[in-house]
């Protein structure tokens, strides 16, 4: 290592993104926050704030990525400190997993222990029917639609299992040397992941009932709508191995930026499936579809 | 540089700064650190800042508690700009409670023990010259700023009947959603995401730097006690926090979004909450004292100049309580209408930590057993923790017990129970910490006069404050009230005398501080002398500003007690 130190590890500089990025996280909360009440500062400061923080975490994450990024090809990264980083991404991977472990518990407390609900499709509000004599407790609120498992979201299930092998063909040939192979594996996992999205988009679009109203359909859109935004991201990071794949950036040896990006993929893959299973199939059934 | 990969472009010629003493400038030092040691310090004096905050909350609800009756919270109601009506007086009542107990378990405990302690002493006892992402250390500390910053903002705009989150540090629903429908707890609940991102990322960065960044020859058996205490605490942090997260995110939807997690009207339960919460916040007390547990562990082994009895045991007790930590959370939720199956099985698992627990306790008295002990201030704040961290554990198994704890929840009896486990372990170990590193952190020797000045009074303050409260809790007085009957009357008033007593104890604590940097004696490399065998103290007072350039070698002719290098 350089300098005086006789050790592989990784001594950083001082760095200004850590203040930016905590700076603009506090902005872009507190934007929220202006914004859901705009009684406070008026709608426009509200937002105004919301779209500074953003812009400021963008900057942060750019920046530090492109650091990162540096570094690596800098040669900073021995060994040790790349062995630091599979640790950190499985750990994040960890903590990712206890997110979703918060949506599934509401989602099954609402599915194994119903209140008796009814939906009222034309205005989409629920009323509760608890108390009421003949009322049956059942999860999807009476005269609720729910979304045909078997239509798009089988599609969606499909396409993200593709998804997962053109990965990992993308791995193969980085493996092997073979660029030409990493960047078309790239380019169709991407594609593949732009094509979920835009499923998932459409059928929110269409979909018969809301975010509120009752717990269906808040433990179904914020358990989906998490997953669909760790989607986004792992498309993103995808994205960034492609660019970098063009730029030249990875060797069959060191290339654990793709690694990251692949395990992230496969956790999004995974939670999809329980997803699949657990509220669209499992969660649904019984219920009219839509 | 060992290896790279082919094709990179290597340059070192940017490195030659890296001599171990180079500092950089004043702002680059403390605003743009990635140095563990100067993070440590900045934890650590956010940490103070929060705890006098914390702590001049508290003597704003002693004094009102003083007596029976609405004393000045009809004051602090309009002082903080809200009306002059009893309605906004009560809420500032709970506004109180609230910031009193988010800022001390988020913004006072946990950056002091873990963001503090835990980031200057960690890679020191592990022999690594930093953390292993020394940037994303710098993340997590400025995220739990910012995450102090939206607490204060929530201060100044509408919460419930009156300015501020009032919402207990539970923000149990639906006293936070539709009954607290301003910005201000919207903030509050910002406040924990922003802190909770840092202590996440600061978990993976700790995990991983123990894991990956020991010396040569230290293995898993060989750390420090206190390395252990915080890998597991580390853990805690990782797997809870995110379903703390995952809670409050559902608690801003429900709030901002129509939707109906905790809403009976739309299917919801506010019981599910309390699940989500509980289920982070009882790891959550064990991320509060498992840190404590290691320094108590290191310092009683250093003063009683023996090693530390029954070293794995004492590992995997911790081990345990962070595993059997996972399983017990409706303890705290006995009076919402389980069934009684489900609270004996709560009760069952809540008392089998008791054995880990007691498993450490009585190796710590086994270690100062036969030990040639000194009573330094390091010490005696040591031998308070295990005293008053016992009186608090025993009535946890008191409160264990779901028939019990019926008549017990929610009165002063549960308030004494935590203050003795968080305001005299937690603080009391944090406390021991401090004197005990504090010569390795500065360089200067602190008073051990005014250091025992301080635990005695302090020891005596606590007590004062809290011990009547178990009676208080058992003739039936309600946590979160701000009034009460006059039969309550005598305990309370004596209550609040403990708190000046505390109050005025700290002014040992920070003359002591200010003396020693001003005019303390310059400390030696060692100067606890040979019971302190951890390799921080195998460096110099303060160490430089890149330690272990060259990687001390743990020997296999070394027991796990003895953490030094054989040249040292």
């Amino acid at each position: 290592m350089a300098g005086t130190a006789n050790h592989d590890y990784h001594i950083l500089e001082p760095d200004i993104w850590p203040l930016v990025g905590s700076i603009s996280a506090l902005t872009f909360t507190s934007g929220m926050v202006l914004s859901w009440h705009p009684d406070v500062l008026g709608p426009i400061a509200g937002a105004t704030v919301l779209w500074a923080g953003l812009a400021g975490l963008i900057a942060t994450f750019f920046m530090w990525f492109k650091n990162i990024v540096i570094e690596a090809q800098r040669g900073d990264h021995t060994p040790v400190v790349q062995l630091h980083m599979r640790y950190g991404m499985i750990l994040f991977i960890a903590s990712e997993v206890m997110f979703f472990v918060g949506w599934f518990w509401s989602f099954f407390d609402f599915a194994l222990f119903p209140t008796p609900l009814s939906f009222d499709a034309a205005s989409g509000s629920t009323t509760s029917l608890f108390g009421e004599a003949g009322a049956i407790a059942q999860f999807i609120p009476e005269g609720m639609e729910v979304l045909d498992p078997f239509a798009l979201p089988l599609l969606n299930t499909l396409i993200l299992l593709c998804s997962g092998t053109t990965v990992t063909w993308a791995h193969h040939s980085l493996i092997h040397g073979d660029r030409t192979g990493l960047k078309q594996g790239l380019w169709a996992t991407i594609a593949l992941g732009v094509l979920f999205s835009f499923i998932q988009a459409y059928e929110y679009s269409v979909a018969p009932f809301g975010f509120g109203g009752n717990t269906y359909s808040s433990a179904f859109y914020m358990a989906t709508g998490f997953h669909g935004f760790h989607v986004l991201v792992g498309t993103i990071f995808l994205a960034v191995c492609l660019y970098r794949a063009y730029l030249g950036h990875f060797t069959p040896r060191q290339h654990f930026g793709f690694e990251a990006a692949a395990w992230y993929w496969h956790f999004v893959d995974v939670v999809w499936l329980f997803l699949f299973v657990a509220v669209y199939v499992w969660g649904g059934w019984g219920a009219e579809y839509h | 540089m060992a290896t790279t990969a082919e094709g990179f472009d290597i340059h070192h010629d940017d490195h030659a700064h890296d001599h171990a003493d180079h500092k950089p400038g004043f702002f680059a030092r403390w605003f743009m650190s990635t140095n563990h040691k100067d993070i440590g310090t900045m934890y650590l004096i956010f940490a103070i800042i929060a705890g006098i905050v914390g702590g001049a909350i508290s003597g704003i609800m002693r004094l009102e508690l003083a007596e029976p009756g609405i004393q000045y919270l009809q004051w602090w109601a309009q002082f903080m700009g809200g009306g002059n009506d009893l309605n906004t007086a009560l809420h500032m009542w709970n506004v109180f409670i609230t910031a009193h107990g988010l800022i001390m378990v988020f913004f006072m405990v946990m950056p002091a023990m873990i963001g503090g302690f835990g980031n200057w002493f960690v890679p020191l006892m592990i022999g690594a010259p930093d953390m292993a992402f020394p940037r994303m250390n710098n993340v997590s500390f400025w995220l739990t700023v910012a995450g102090f910053f939206s607490l204060l903002f929530s201060l100044f705009v509408p919460g419930g009947s009156g300015p501020g989150a009032g919402t207990g540090w539970t923000v149990y629903a639906p006293l936070s959603t539709s009954g607290s429908v301003g910005p201000a707890v919207d903030f509050a609940i910002f406040s924990l995401h922003l802190s909770g991102a840092g202590s996440i990322l600061g978990a993976t960065n700790f995990i991983t730097t123990i894991f990956n960044m020991r010396a040569p020859g230290m293995t898993l058996h060989k750390m420090p006690l206190f390395v252990w205490s915080v890998l597991v605490t580390a853990f805690l942090l990782l797997l809870a926090l995110p379903v703390l997260a995952a809670a409050i995110t559902m608690l801003l939807t429900d709030r901002n979004f129509g939707t109906t997690f905790f809403d009976p009207a739309g299917g919801g339960d506010p019981v599910l909450y309390q699940h989500l919460f509980w289920f982070f916040g009882h790891p959550e007390v064990y991320i509060m004292i498992l840190p404590g547990f290691g320094m108590i562990s290191q310092i009683v082994a250093t003063f009683s100049r023996k090693p530390v009895f029954g070293y794995l045991g004492m590992a995997y007790a911790m081990v345990a309580i962070g595993v059997v930590g996972f399983i017990v959370w409706a303890h705290h939720m006995y009076t919402v209408g389980l069934d009684v199956n489900t609270k004996m099985y709560f009760t069952a698992a809540t008392m089998v930590i008791a054995v880990p627990t007691g498993v450490k306790i009585f190796s710590w008295i086994a270690t100062m057993w036969g030990g040639s002990l000194e009573f330094k201030s390091p010490m005696v704040w040591s031998l308070g923790f295990i005293f008053l961290f016992t009186v608090g554990g025993v009535t946890g198994v008191v409160l264990a017990n779901g028939g019990i704890d019926d008549n017990l929840h929610d009165t002063y009896y549960v308030v004494a129970h935590f203050h003795y486990v968080l305001s005299m372990g937690a603080v009391f170990s944090m406390f021991a910490g401090f004197y005990y590193w504090f010569p390795k952190m500065s360089g200067r020797m602190h008073s051990e006069l005014l250091s025992h000045i301080h635990f005695w009074t302090f020891f005596i303050g606590v007590n004062v404050i809290f011990f009547p409260q178990h009676f208080l809790g058992m003739q039936g007085m309600p946590r979160r009230y701000p009034d009460y009957p006059e039969a309550y009357t005598f305990w309370h008033e004596i209550s609040t005398y403990g708190y000046y007593i505390m109050a005025g104890s700290m002014i040992f604590f920070f003359v002591n501080i200010l003396y020693a940097l001003a005019a303390g004696k310059k400390a030696e490399a060692n100067p606890w002398g040979e019971g302190a065998t951890t390799l921080e103290w195998t460096l110099p007072s303060p160490p430089p500003y890149h330690q272990f350039e060259t990687l001390p070698v743990i020997t296999d002719s070394m027991d796990y007690h003895d953490h030094r290098p054989a040249t040292a």
